[in-house]
């Protein structure tokens, strides 16, 4: 075309980003890469093709690992993970801060080679990812400086294996390695085989930064070298980002291993519009939610909410909006929608909406498309109904569907109605409205008038299946560090055995009931079991409690769930008021222990125990969330939620203290619980209703089961709507508790059969906190 | 001549029809113009604005688009057809308004037109004070220039209301195709949308012909949403183009500020039909910047809004900075400002 020519249509052009840079990056190292174990690069082996998406090309030959390269890696990764540790913050902080100001200075050449590598526009890769990552090394390095400091009770985990996904490379790589080398640990980090070459990138900035030799390790392959990684028995740490149901097996895989575990899975993020919303710029945000990185993001606002009044003239503007869309080359600074990553994905695109979109009315952008690679129109699906395929399921491409609400109450349960909770937005003007949704919403990040906002000061992460684990700010430094305490093995302890006296010791027959929503109830079963001193008389009889009792108690625990939004003031009235009652007949309960334990601990026990009310009720009121520093006219405020309903087996070698060590943080921090006594000496448990009822603890808020361990943890971390398992129990519970959780991905909290010193300042604080709150960042941009 | 064709904008033209050069050769418009509508204070009381929103929206815009090469030349090209080249000085003199005019003429030098392969281009408009009126309609006299004058006590707008509106009837009277008028911020900042409204009507009756421009002094408006309330009411009331600034602002034409007018205009249009042109004003002086601005007027209000009848740049020196980056567009050597024309 002319110049004249333009003048008068006054087109786009195309404007291209030169590749030449980085294409030359890839023929210095001749196309072919190794793995980075130790420092240094191994011989290219067999291996896989990495192709630009964007135009089927090959840009290299990537190595598939071997076990003995990930043996390899690992045993660097400990080897190193030694002296690191020892080194000071300061010392690690310099490494950290060398990475960021080198991540920094090849800013260009990591944006290029991401957007060849991945397809994403050359804008995002450029103005978005690697300034991140950026951020993400300078945060952290501040984070290792203030290590010795500020979290003088953590120590790292060890070697930690990372997992990343192929939406956000390098992004999902800085994430990851940052806070695990600034706390001390050592990694082995598996990019994902579509989009490997920008961690190969990296691993020559670390060795340019003089990173020290097995601190990291990049090794590629596909899922079967990422199976190694997370079966391998010297891996301390899972961090894995990726789709829910690799995220499952991997919950499945690590049960029992004693390996932490941070899963930041899939979502099917609601974006709700409120009627007074600014309309224009929510949908410029849903530019920003859907049809950013092709919709390929976990976190992407792919549920559209808007009220009913409002959405005709919303879906006009909107398809508008999407036709001005420019899809094509990524590399070209002037478009907006680059290549969907492989084939593999926009054939999956394509059948879902194909087969799926029916259910409602399906608008493709009126955008021009390639002719060649692997491209996908921004997409609009409205019109369907909770019950659509397409409403349920993450789709991960351009595609939005849509759906309208009447009230903010509808929306807040349309919004929920999911079995994700990754990530929510809301627009409305009014910040009564926003700040009620915000919390209501179940979702790790909200984002209110904006969103896909992101900082290594806020943390990141999901609700239910979409996982569990926060990543960014102080409470991403959880995922990789431990308090530092000396464990234990924990002997199990059986019940003493049946005496010969089948009388009651004090000749009035007792016989507990379980503690269910407030109320004493039969166990569903009908059988009992009897109680044993160590000298063989009867102390009483408890309920056993079966799977329908369980059933019960989770009903009765989510009918409590307003529990979670009373105040910490009055959560700790009832807490202290608890302890007072307990006080009140510290004798009978002490004399009680003593009777089952055959001990003469029962005193001091039930002291810690009123000691412990107090200390939750202390913390109630005082766990605060935090405002974050991010930088954006605005705030994060990372609040502490509860996690919701928690089920926990409760120390049995301390019946009273460890029930309530256990019920008692659950409580504070506005959860409802359903605990399991103490198996072999349940009965000072059984004895604690009568306290819980003259407490004024809301009905519900605890129910308390009796009987085996076993069984009830079973039905407990297979319920589909119990949100997190903690196990003190004497048995290990540990492997099958985990394993059974990833039907839900609930939170666990077991003891890997070690003991817990509950007398102690082990047996409480802030890691029973941590343990029944979720952190929730919800970010509120203002100004007018 | 232009033609009110639409029901409804009969009322508005009481003005005798002034024959005068200067109308008869405004750019050829296909579109008839705005003829305002009753005041809807319903519609003006449901604006919300995010400014934060808007703010990510401009600030991310130059990352989201970009042209290069012909396309640059063609677009900025265009720029310069665009601009209404300004000068509003208290020292201006007929001698400083006729080198103007004839730069508005031959904004660019024929060696680089001839490079570039196009046809000559004129600037959008002269835009001057009342008294230089006469003397630019004499220089740009068969150009096709229209001459465009700022009135109603610009910059301020303070002056007696009667004076306000006959120094409009004088400046058409002396050949001004186009009426910059400035509004009272003072009834956007108390909320009177109604005299608002009734100015803006009163001063686009004694627009007559000549188009008017409402200069809302954004920088004065205090918010986004008074700007976008200002907007509408002067829409409403007949305004042919909204504008900006006045230049004599502490702030002048921003992104966000022409964002959200632009999404006026916009929804405007879709309600009554009409289009509306849009003028940034003040502070615009780089090549770079026009393009921007270009960009964020085709992809929130279309292609069609990048003509002059819809759009200008208030502007001085950007033409200077313009002429520069197309002389390097046609020769690939960077150039100096001492080798192109002053206006």
């Amino acid at each position: 075309m002319s110049i004249q020519d333009i003048f008068e249509s006054m087109d786009y052009g195309p404007a291209p980003e030169a590749a030449g840079e980085a294409l030359a990056w890839l023929v210095d190292r001749g196309d072919t890469f190794g793995h980075f174990i130790n420092g240094s690069w191994t011989a290219p082996g067999k291996g896989f093709e990495s192709r630009n998406p964007a135009t089927g090309e090959t840009l290299a030959m990537l190595s598939q690992a071997s076990a003995d390269d990930v043996d390899a890696a690992v045993s660097a990764a400990r080897k190193a993970q030694r002296k690191w540790t020892r080194l000071s913050g300061h010392e690690r902080a310099r490494y950290l801060y060398a990475i960021a100001r080198l991540v920094q200075k090849y800013s260009r050449l990591f944006a290029v080679l991401e957007t060849l590598d991945n397809g994403k526009p050359i804008r995002e890769s450029r103005d978005i990812d690697i300034p991140l990552v950026a951020r993400h090394f300078y945060y952290h390095a501040g984070m290792a400086q203030l290590m010795e400091a500020e979290l003088p009770d953590a120590e790292p985990l060890g070697v930690c294996g990372q997992i990343i996904p192929w939406n956000f490379p390098l992004l999902m790589l800085s994430w990851k390695i940052a806070p695990a080398i600034a706390m001390g640990n050592t990694v082995v980090l598996k990019p994902a085989e579509y989009t490997s070459l920008t961690a190969l990138l990296f691993a020559e900035i670390c060795q340019e930064a003089g990173l020290p030799k097995g601190v990291v390790n990049v090794v590629t392959g596909d899922g079967a070298v990422g199976e190694m990684i997370v079966n391998h028995p010297d891996i301390d740490k899972i961090a894995f980002t990726g789709s829910t149901s690799v995220g499952r097996k991997i919950r499945e895989a690590t049960a029992g291993s004693g390996k932490a575990l941070t899963l930041e899975l899939g979502g099917k993020s609601p974006y709700i519009v409120f009627d007074d919303a600014d309309i224009d710029s929510a949908i410029e945000g849903l530019v920003d939610a859907i049809w950013f990185n092709q919709g390929q993001v976990c976190c992407a606002g792919s549920r559209l909410l808007v009220q009913e009044g409002i959405a005709d003239r919303f879906y006009a503007k909107l398809k508008t909006r999407m036709d001005g869309l420019r899809i094509g080359d990524p590399l070209d600074k002037c478009i907006d929608i680059g290549a969907i990553v492989d084939p593999i994905q926009l054939e999956t695109i394509t059948r879902l909406v194909d087969e799926h979109g029916g259910e409602g009315e399906v608008y493709h952008a009126n955008s021009a498309l390639p002719e060649t690679g692997c491209f996908y129109r921004p997409t609009l699906i409205t019109g369907l109904h909770t019950s659509a395929w397409l409403m349920q399921e993450e789709i991960f491409g351009p595609v939005l569907v849509g759906t309208t609400f009447r009230t903010p109450k509808e929306a807040v349960e349309l919004a929920n109605n999911t079995r994700y909770g990754l990530a929510a937005t809301v627009w409305t003007e009014n910040i009564n409205l926003a700040l009620d949704i915000a919390p209501k919403l179940a979702a790790g990040v909200v984002w209110v008038n904006a969103t896909n906002l992101f900082d290594a000061a806020a943390g990141f992460g999901g609700v239910r299946e979409s996982g569990f684990g926060r990543e960014g700010g102080w409470e991403g430094l959880t995922a990789y560090t431990r308090p530092k305490t000396k464990t234990k093995t924990l002997a199990p302890i059986s019940p003493f055995a049946e005496g010969k006296d089948l009388a009651p010791s004090d000749g009035l027959d007792r016989t507990a009931k379980l503690f269910i929503g407030g109320k004493q109830a039969r166990p569903d079963g009908g059988y009992m079991q009897a109680i044993w001193t160590r000298q063989g008389g009867l102390l009483g009889h408890v309920g056993i409690a079966n799977r329908k009792d369980v059933r019960n108690a989770v009903e009765a625990a989510h009918k409590a769930s307003g529990w979670g939004k009373t105040t910490g003031h009055l959560r700790a009235q009832i807490l202290y008021y608890i302890a007072e009652n307990l006080s009140a007949r510290a004798k009978e309960f002490a004399d009680r222990i003593d009777a089952m334990t055959g001990k003469r601990s029962g005193n001091k026990e039930v002291e810690a125990s009123i000691s412990r009310l107090f200390t939750y009720a202390a913390w109630a009121d005082k766990y605060d969330g935090q405002v974050h520093g991010v930088p954006i006219r605005g705030v994060a405020l990372a609040m502490h939620e509860p996690v919701g309903v928690i089920g926990a087996l409760c120390a049995d070698e301390t019946p009273l203290l460890g029930l309530i060590s256990a019920m008692a943080p659950a409580m504070a921090m506005g959860n409802t619980s359903v605990l399991v006594a103490s198996q072999p000496f349940p009965l000072a448990s059984t004895d604690f209703y009568q306290v819980l009822e003259t407490s004024d603890v809301p009905d519900g808020v605890v129910s308390i089961l009796t009987g085996d361990h076993v069984e009830l943890s079973k039905t407990l971390s297979d319920h589909l709507d119990v949100d997190a398992v903690w196990s003190f129990s004497s048995t290990d519970l540990s492997a099958d508790i985990e394993k059974r959780s990833a039907g839900n991905l609930k939170r666990t909290w077991v003891n890997n059969g070690q003991a817990r010193d509950w007398f102690s300042t082990d047996g409480e604080g802030r890691e029973f906190l941590r343990q029944a709150t979720d952190v929730k960042n919800v970010w509120i941009p203002y100004g007018e | 001549m232009n033609s009110e064709t639409q029901p409804g904008s009969a009322n508005l033209n009481t003005q005798a029809d002034v024959a005068h050069e200067g109308t008869t050769q405004l750019p050829q418009v296909q579109e008839p113009r705005n003829p305002g509508t009753a005041l809807d204070l319903d519609w003006v009381s449901s604006v919300q604005i995010n400014t934060s929103a808007i703010e990510r929206r401009a600030k991310t815009l130059p990352g989201r688009r970009s042209v290069k090469k012909e396309y640059q030349a063609a677009w900025l090209l265009k720029a310069i057809s665009l601009i209404d080249l300004t000068t509003l000085s208290g020292d201006d003199t007929k001698g400083r308004v006729r080198r103007l005019c004839a730069k508005a003429r031959q904004p660019l030098s024929a060696e680089i037109v001839k490079r570039l392969g196009v046809e000559p281009i004129t600037t959008g408009a002269v835009c001057v004070y009342h008294e230089m009126i006469e003397t630019a309609v004499k220089a740009l006299k068969g150009s096709g220039i229209p001459v465009a004058a700022v009135s109603t006590g610009f910059p301020a707008g303070l002056s007696p209301f009667h004076l306000r509106v006959a120094e409009i009837e004088e400046s058409v009277k002396a050949g001004a195709a186009e009426i910059d008028i400035v509004i009272s911020r003072r009834h956007v900042l108390t909320g009177n949308w109604q005299a608002l409204y009734d100015e803006m009507r009163t001063f686009r009756q004694a627009c007559g012909n000549a188009h008017v421009k409402a200069i809302l002094a954004t920088g004065e408006l205090g918010t986004l949403r008074n700007v976008v309330r200002a907007s509408l009411v002067c829409m409403m009331a007949g305004a042919d183009f909204i504008k900006t600034s006045t230049g004599k602002e502490s702030v002048n034409a921003t992104l966000p500020v022409s964002l959200v007018m632009i999404r006026a205009i916009r929804d405007y249009f879709d309600r009554t039909g009409f289009r509306v042109g849009y003028k940034p004003a003040g502070g615009i002086s780089k090549a770079k910047d026009a393009v921007t601005y270009l960009t964020l007027i085709k992809d929130e209000l279309g292609t069609r809004w990048l003509q002059p009848d819809l759009f200008r740049f208030g502007a001085s020196s950007l033409l200077g900075d313009i002429e520069r980056q197309l002389e390097h567009f046609a020769t690939g050597r960077y150039s100096a400002a001492h080798r192109h024309a002053i206006g």
